[in-house]
């Protein structure tokens, strides 16, 4: 990188706060996506918006592209460094701005941990919903733009149901605030919504207004084990159609059961072939009365067992487990790559039938899990790297699954973002129009393409 | 840069792959939660370890430092769902440090040998170096070293460790346990006893304490007076080759096959103990025999619960206690409960918890001599959860922790907290109470 930015960048935001060592750089050139490396010409830590401004324009003034990054916990690539580029690492803007008991909102700066939004509006007996898998160390800056989901999603959404204002640094360097406090507001094109899910392409955020809802009196968690996958399907379609919206509706396969108990070591059965873990909250009438009808309603559909965790400690620790099945994964092979395929609901058993059955095809191992509820699946090949044909093979069933997830009337994401690892197959979801529309906004944005080009989708046509 | 591979790259290629740098060790590290930067953190430290095998980067002096700010504590293996032995890769990563030398300079040359290759070698001599502390301390030669400023003639690092220099005990453990102690019960269990090294020189009474509690529970204790350092200080400051020595000279000592189990009561030893298999496994002539050692090494806690502790029945004194967590007994050996349902044991003792009490006190080895500024804020931060419980006692069970407990509570008087001690102190007052009163009754009714 050149040496007049480096100078300048240093004289804005004091020579500690800009990396340039191999020794530095190394740890920067990943995020939480498989088998992709990329090492960044610098890597710069701005502590407020006008920091992040003045590092925009200086690279703009210079020719660097820009990659924003919180705490690289990302599962598609979005805050991968491109080769040579600025990285800007946004965690020392960690402040909470403001907490609004009145409005039920939490004014925060990007670089917060989403679990500190939530234990903080605990103490005001509030509740921030969108739990992903890595809130103990993801930033909410970085939940918005890739619009994380988590385990509550089929009954709270997902990041971008609780954005209602985000504080944007564009790429020309103008900083902007879209969105208010109001619960209505049509004034002018849904702005904010533009950069929910935009992948660092679009503009950095740094602040983010979020909505907040009372924290729920009681919950239940229940488990439910199955020997076949069928069975647990049809428990949750059942579920569905009692007209019962449960927080959390999540499956595991037994591959997944294995790993994650050798992990966390409390007493989950690896004998069956299916487990669904449920939760219920909100009035505690309401919850004992659901909670009591989902346990009729998955022994009626051949649960083996069904039961109910004794306290909110297990109910934490079977969360804690659940959240932890990714990363435990990797325990049996060297390389874990993770799909993130999302049907309607309706049609989720089949796809996971058809991932089962390809992954044998093609003599693959794959974990399974996911969020049933909400006919988000998580296939996990568990691969290695190093095996170029096994990798081979991984690609082609990755791209069969892909094929038969959009013929069921589904997305090839939703949660982790397209980012890198997803990118060759938008195509095959969006039509020309839909890919005409993102480069238009990109080009109209970020004309210079400076911004994470090359994330999401090509800006050239190929 | 020496010819031969690095140590790194001759590891098994899949332990350094285990890491799917996921990011859930960032939160559980203490360093960066310090810094907030990646290369201080346990992904970032494998990935410049993986750079290093992959001969991406050379084991360079910002390799050596990042590999000894890293306090060892192993805080991330108990948060990694993967899986991921970072005991052995950093072991590795600091012994590939001192294979290439990139750390070196004189001074460090100069402890290391003396330290390393000398006194944690030679337990006589180690012991020799207690002896002439001990006259210094107790003499009054100590105070007026002190009082005289001569001590302004040492350089910096060593005049700031001197107030830390802990007190000598009066007696070594050889002289207050001797080498075969029975149960006035038949023995259920034969055990040995490890005596370790500072523990044997600073707290030779947890030693005897922890024979008593044994002798309690009908355990016959064989303890060799002169035993060899376990090499865990070796293994985790890069000298594996001593610690292979040591390692071995610890086997030599003991008939294991004649023992049900072999007793540590410190955490950081415990856990290098149980993982002789592994640092020996290419060694034909002990491989088996390391095995086996691994299987019987127990810590005091681990093993009094599993067989079945005996319940006090007499308290120790002390009515509150709370209990901070050794790194290498939590982490290292994933060993939580069972000093906590010794603890609960003990009639008229309340153990109130400790928040974070698993986060590492700064101690961590030599650590708080390494890095003492990292070690003084870790250990601020110890005292401030400390004083939110106002217990005033504090259980741990590792002579580091206990000592840099001691030395930060000593410098803050007014701390609700003035007592460091060990479970296994607290049971053994118990038990001493219990014969007590016992002796009493009988007295009396005679």
């Amino acid at each position: 990188m050149n040496e007049a930015l480096l100078h300048s960048l240093r004289e804005i935001l004091g020579p500690a706060h800009v990396l340039t060592a191999s020794e530095d750089l190394i740890p920067y050139s990943f995020d939480g996506t498989a088998a992709l490396k990329q090492k960044p010409g610098a890597v710069v830590f701005p502590a407020d918006t006008e920091q992040v401004a003045a590092c925009v324009r200086l690279a703009n003034a210079h020719g660097v592209t820009i990659v924003p990054r919180g705490s690289g916990t990302g599962l598609s690539g979005g805050s991968l460094p491109l080769d040579g580029c600025l990285l800007i690492v946004l965690v020392h803007l960690d402040r909470i701005l403001e907490i609004d008991p009145a409005n039920l909102t939490l004014h925060a700066q990007c670089g917060v941990v989403t679990k500190t939004i939530d234990d903080t509006a605990a103490l005001h007996g509030l509740f921030y919903p969108p739990d992903p898998g890595s809130m103990k160390i993801s930033t909410i800056g970085g939940n918005v733009a890739e619009n994380s989901g988590g385990l509550r999603g089929l009954k709270y959404g997902v990041t971008r149901d609780y954005v209602m204002g985000l504080r944007i640094v564009l790429p020309d360097g103008t900083i902007t605030f879209l969105g208010n406090k109001c619960v209505k507001d049509v004034a002018g094109y849904s702005m904010k919504d533009l950069f929910i899910g935009s992948e660092g392409t679009l503009g950095i955020i740094t602040e983010v207004l979020l909505k907040l809802v009372p924290r729920p009196a009681s919950r239940r968690t229940l488990l439910a084990l199955y020997d076949s996958m069928e069975q647990a399907a049809a428990t949750v379609s059942a579920i569905i159609a009692a007209h019962i919206i449960p927080c959390t509706l999540e499956f595991l396969d037994q591959m997944t059961l294995r790993c994650v108990e050798d992990f966390s070591k409390i007493g989950l059965p690896t004998d069956c072939q299916a487990l669904l873990l449920m939760e219920t909250d909100g009035h505690p009438a309401a919850v004992a009365d659901e909670a009591a009808r989902m346990m009729e309603i998955a022994r009626a559909h051949g649960a083996r067992e069904v039961r109910m965790a004794a306290d909110e400690a297990e109910a934490n620790r079977l969360a804690t487990a659940r959240r932890s099945a990714f990363s435990a994964l990797a325990r049996m092979r060297p390389t874990t790559i993770l799909e993130d395929v999302t049907v309607p609901r309706s049609e989720l058993s089949k796809l996971v039938a058809f991932v089962a059955a390809t992954a044998k095809r093609h003599q693959l191992l794959v974990g399974t899990f996911g969020h049933m509820g909400d006919g988000n699946l998580h296939p996990t090949f568990l691969t290695n790297e190093r095996d170029h044909d096994e990798m081979h093979r991984v690609e082609l069933a990755l791209s069969e699954i892909v094929d038969e997830t959009l013929r069921l009337g589904g997305t090839i994401t939703g949660e982790h973002g397209v980012g890198l690892a997803k990118k060759a197959f938008l195509p095959r979801q969006f039509d020309d129009g839909s890919l005409a529309l993102l480069r238009s906004i990109k080009n109209t944005l970020d004309p210079a393409h400076r911004f994470n080009p090359g994330k999401i989708f090509d800006i050239l046509e190929k | 840069m020496p010819a031969s591979p690095s140590l790194l790259a001759k590891l098994d290629y899949s332990v350094l792959q285990q890491c799917m740098h996921c990011g859930m060790c960032l939160p559980t590290c203490p360093t960066y939660d310090e810094t907030k930067r990646e290369r201080n953190s346990p992904r970032g430290r494998i990935s410049l370890m993986r750079a290093v095998a992959d001969g991406e980067l050379q084991a360079s002096r910002a390799f050596a430092e990042e590999m000894y700010y890293c306090l060892g504590c192993l805080a991330c293996e108990t948060a990694c769902p993967a899986g991921v032995d970072y005991g052995s890769l950093f072991e590795t990563a600091r012994a590939e440090v001192e294979r290439t030398g990139t750390a070196v300079t004189p001074q460090r040359s100069f402890w290391r040998w003396l330290t390393l290759r000398h006194l944690f070698l030679k337990p006589r001599l180690l012991r020799a170096l207690g002896t002439a502390l001990r006259f210094h301390q107790q003499s009054g030669l100590q105070s007026f070293v002190r009082k005289s400023g001569l001590l302004r003639f040492l350089p910096p690092s060593l005049r700031n460790l001197e107030p830390q220099t802990p007190p000598i005990a009066a007696a070594f453990s050889h002289e207050l346990i001797s080498p075969v102690e029975r149960p006035s019960s038949p023995p259920r269990y034969r055990v040995a006893l490890l005596t370790g090294c500072v523990q044997d020189l600073v707290f030779p009474d947890i030693n005897r304490d922890t024979a008593d509690v044994l002798l309690a529970n009908d355990c016959e204790v064989l303890t060799p007076p002169v035993q060899p350092c376990c090499g865990s200080l070796h293994a985790h400051n890069g000298d594996l080759e001593s610690a292979r020595q040591l390692a071995r000279r610890q086997l030599d000592l003991f008939a294991v096959d004649k023992l049900d189990a072999i007793i540590t009561n410190a955490g950081g030893c415990g856990s290098h103990l149980k993982k002789y298999g592994h640092l020996l496994a290419d060694d034909p002539a002990y491989a088996a025999r390391a095995h086996t050692w691994d299987a019987k090494v127990k810590d005091i806690h681990e093993f009094l619960i599993q067989t079945g502790c005996r319940i006090p029945t007499a308290g120790c004194g002390e009515t509150a206690v709370t209990y901070h967590e050794s790194c290498h007994l939590c982490h290292g050996q994933k060993i939580t409960a069972q000093p906590r349902q010794l603890l609960k044991l003990i009639p008229g003792l309340t153990l109130t918890e400790l928040p974070e009490s698993s986060w590492c006190c700064g101690s961590a080895g030599i650590y708080n001599i390494t890095q003492p500024e990292q070690s003084a804020k870790l250990l601020t931060r110890k005292l401030t959860h400390l004083a939110t419980t106002q217990a005033p006692v504090v259980a741990t069970a590792n002579p580091g922790c206990h000592l840099q407990l001691q030395n930060g509570l000593a410098a803050q008087p007014g701390h609700p907290c003035q007592t460091v001690t060990q479970p296994v102190t607290l049971l053994a007052r118990a038990y001493r109470a219990e014969a007590r009163q016992s002796s009493l009754s009988t007295g009396a009714s005679r």
